[in-house]
C-alpha cells in the first residue's frame, strides 16, 4: 500500500509507526480543514441554540435566577422543593408518564403496523392512503376540531348525537371534566402522531429486498405474519431505531394540544405535563432558577427514555 | 410453496384471504378516524350559519357557501396591523428560515458524510442524541441567549436558530451516505476540484430528494410556528398566531375558525401531496445504526 492510500484510511493510525497518534490526529485535521470550514457555520448556531441552552439550563438550575438579580447557588434546593413541596409538580409527572407511555408506543405501532398493511396497495392507492393518514401531523392546527366535535353545549356533534339519541339528556362538559380530559387529549395526540416514524418505515417497507420473501417461500414461511417477523423486521432495523427515536420524542411534545383543547390550566390539573410546569414557571412567573430545574427534569425523562429504548432495540434479534 | 396469488402490480406470496378482509377492514376504520375530522373541518367551513348552529348536528353540508372565507378575509381586515404583514412575516420567516437551513445543513452534511475528518463521529453523534429531545427543553435558556445576543423580538430569533436545525441534517447525511458514490467524488478530487465544488456540482445536485425533503420539512415546521416567546411586537407576529386568535374569538367565529383553519392546513398539504415521492425516496435511508 503506498503512503498516500494509507494516510487515507482514517481509522487506521497503527498503519503509521512513523507518528504518534497526536500527530497523526493533527495532520488528518490539517489536511481536512476545508471540512471544519463546512461544518463551522451549521455547529456554530445549533452549538448556540441547542448544546449551549441545555448546558445553561442544568446549571441555572442550581441556582435561584430571576432574570433580574445576580444568581445565587442554592445546589439541590431546587430539585428538593420540586419533588417534595410541589404537589402539581407531582402530579404534572404522573400525566407526562402517562401521556407518553401510552402515545409513545401506541403511536410507534401504530406508524409501523399501518404502514406495512398498506405496503401491498398499488403506488398511488399507497400514496393516496398514506396522505390521509399523514395529513393530521402537519396540518397545524386542524385539532382545534376536535374541541368543536366534542364542544360542551348541545352543538357539539357528539352532545348533540348523544341527546338526540336519548342517551343523555344534558350536554356533557368534556373538557371541563376530569373524566374525559385525559383521554380525549391522548386521542387527539394519537391522531395527529403519524408523522415522521410512520413515512420512514413506508420507505423502509418499500427497499426491503423482494428476493429474501421468495427465498423465504421456499424455505417454508407460511403466511403473512411469519414473513414479518422473519424476514421484514430484521431487514428494517434501522428504521425502526430512526422510528423509535421519533415516537418517543414526540409523545413528550403534545402539551400544546393540551392547552389549546382543554386550556391553560385544565380543569383541577388532570391533564397538566411537565411542558405546562416549565412555561407556567418559566414563561409567566420568570421563576428562571427553578425553571430550569423542571426543563433539566424533562430533559433527563425524554433522553433517558430514548437511550433505554434504544439499548433496547439493539438487543432484539441479537 | 403454499398459496401463490397475484396481483397487478406484484406477486404476492402466502396471503390467506381471511387476513386481507381483517387488515382491509382495520384500514378502512384507522381511515376514517383519521380522515373524517379533516372533512368535518372542511364541512364546517363551508356550512352557512343556520347549519352550524342546526340541532341535532349534522356532519354534511346541505347548503354550502364560501360566506364563512369571505367573513374570514373581512376579519382579517379589522385586525390591528395589516393582515398582509401576518402574512409576510410568516413568508419571510420561513424562507429565510429554510434556506438558511437548506445551504448549512447540507454543507455540513456533505462533510460528514464524504470527508474523512477527526471528530466527525461525536459530531453526528450529537446530532443524533439532539433528536432524543425537543425543543421546549432549551426555550428558557435560549431566551436569556437571545437577550443577550439582543435579537429578543426580531426576526433573527426566529430565523437563526432555525437555520440550525437537526433533522433536515440527519436525513440529508443518511442519504448522501447511501447515494452518493466516493469514486465519483474521488475522481473529481483527483482531477483536482475542491471540496466545495465537489459539494455543489456534483453531490448535491444527485441529492434532490433530500434537498426537498428538507426544504419540506423545515418549511412546515416555519409555517406552522405560532406565538414565541422571543417575539411580543404584534407586528412581528405570524399568519398561524393570528389565525389563533381568530379562533379564540369563539362563538360567533365560529365559522370564519374553520374556514381559517382550512386555509392553514392547505399549504402543507398541498406541499406534501407535490413532495411525497421524494421525501419517501429520502426516508428509505433514514435508518438510525447503533
Amino acid at each position: 500500500m503506498s503512503e498516500n492510500t494509507a494516510a487515507k484510511e482514517v481509522k487506521r493510525p497503527t498503519a503509521r509507526k512513523d507518528m504518534t497518534m497526536a500527530q497523526w490526529t493533527l495532520k488528518e485535521m490539517k489536511r481536512n480543514k476545508v471540512a471544519y470550514v463546512m461544518i463551522a457555520p451549521f455547529f456554530l448556531i445549533f452549538t448556540t441554540f441547542t448544546v449551549v441552552p441545555v448546558i445553561l439550563s442544568l446549571a441555572l438550575s442550581f441556582t435561584t435566577f430571576n432574570m433580574l438579580e445576580m444568581p445565587d447557588f442554592i445546589f439541590m434546593d431546587n430539585y428538593i422543593r420540586l419533588f417534595l413541596d410541589d404537589d402539581i409538580f407531582i402530579t404534572a409527572v404522573q400525566n407526562t408518564l402517562i401521556f407518553a407511555a401510552i402515545t409513545g408506543p401506541v403511536s410507534y405501532i401504530l406508524s409501523f403496523v399501518i404502514a406495512w398493511f398498506i405496503n401491498e396497495l398499488a403506488p398511488k392507492m399507497r400514496a393516496f392512503v398514506t396522505l390521509i393518514f399523514y395529513s393530521p401531523s402537519i396540518s397545524g392546527a386542524v385539532y382545534m376540531i376536535w374541541g368543536v366535535i366534542f364542544s360542551g353545549d348541545t352543538y357539539g356533534y357528539v352532545n348533540g348525537m348523544l341527546i338526540n339519541l336519548g342517551f343523555i339528556t344534558e350536554p356533557i362538559q368534556f373538557f371541563q371534566n376530569a373524566t374525559y380530559v385525559m383521554p380525549l387529549c391522548i386521542v387527539v395526540a394519537l391522531w395527529t402522531s403519524l408523522g415522521t416514524a410512520f413515512l420512514s418505515f413506508i420507505a423502509g417497507l418499500q427497499i426491503v429486498d423482494r428476493s429474501l420473501y421468495e427465498a423465504g417461500a421456499v424455505d417454508g414461511v407460511k403466511n403473512r405474519w411469519q414473513e414479518l417477523w422473519y424476514i421484514t423486521l430484521p431487514s428494517m432495523k434501522e428504521q425502526l431505531m430512526f422510528g423509535a427515536v421519533m415516537s418517543i420524542t414526540g409523545s413528550f411534545g403534545f402539551g400544546g394540544i393540551v392547552t389549546a383543547l382543554a386550556g391553560f390550566p385544565s380543569v383541577d390539573y388532570c391533564a397538566w405535563t411537565i411542558q405546562h410546569h416549565l412555561e407556567d414557571y418559566g414563561g409567566q412567573r420568570f421563576e428562571v432558577g427553578y425553571a430550569s430545574a423542571i426543563a433539566t427534569v424533562l430533559f433527563a425523562m425524554m433522553f433517558g427514555c430514548n437511550i433505554v429504548i434504544k439499548k433496547l432495540l439493539a438487543k432484539v434479534g441479537q | 410453496m403454499a398459496k401463490l396469488r397475484t396481483r397487478k402490480h406484484a406477486v404476492v406470496l402466502n396471503r390467506s384471504v381471511g387476513g386481507d378482509v381483517g387488515i382491509n377492514t382495520f384500514l378502512i376504520l384507522m381511515g376514517a378516524f383519521m380522515f373524517l375530522p379533516m372533512l368535518y373541518t372542511l364541512m364546517q367551513s363551508l356550512k352557512p350559519l343556520d347549519e352550524l348552529w342546526a340541532f341535532p348536528p349534522r356532519f354534511y353540508v346541505t347548503s354550502p357557501t364560501l360566506k364563512n372565507f369571505g367573513d374570514l378575509f373581512r376579519l382579517m381586515g379589522t385586525s390591528w396591523v395589516p393582515f398582509s404583514r401576518y402574512i409576510f412575516n410568516t413568508i419571510l420567516i420561513a424562507v429565510g428560515g429554510t434556506f438558511g437551513n437548506l445551504m448549512l445543513g447540507s454543507m455540513a452534511a456533505y462533510a460528514l458524510a464524504k470527508i474523512k475528518f477527526p471528530g466527525r463521529g461525536w459530531m453526528f453523534q450529537m446530532v443524533v442524541l439532539s433528536l432524543m429531545f425537543n425543543a421546549t427543553v432549551a426555550g428558557i435558556a435560549n431566551f436569556i441567549i437571545m437577550s443577550a445576543l439582543g435579537w429578543v423580538d426580531t426576526y433573527l430569533a426566529i430565523i437563526i436558530p432555525a437555520w440550525g436545525s437537526t433533522l433536515g441534517l440527519y436525513l440529508m447525511k443518511q442519504f448522501m451516505e447511501s447515494s452518493v458514490s466516493d469514486a465519483v467524488l474521488e475522481s473529481a478530487r483527483l482531477d483536482g476540484a475542491s471540496e466545495f465544488y465537489t459539494f455543489w456540482k456534483i453531490a448535491m445536485p444527485m441529492v434532490k430528494p433530500a434537498w426537498l425533503t428538507l426544504i419540506v420539512y423545515s418549511f412546515q415546521g416555519l409555517w406552522n410556528s405560532g406565538a414565541s416567546i422571543y417575539v411580543y411586537s404584534e407586528e412581528l407576529k405570524t399568519f398561524n398566531y393570528a389565525i389563533g386568535q381568530i379562533l379564540a374569538g369563539g362563538i360567533v367565529r365560529a365559522g370564519a375558525g374553520a374556514a381559517s383553519t382550512v386555509v392553514m392546513m392547505a399549504v402543507p398539504i398541498a406541499v406534501f401531496v407535490i413532495s411525497q415521492s421524494n421525501i419517501i425516496e429520502t426516508m428509505a435511508s433514514s435508518g438510525m445504526k447503533d
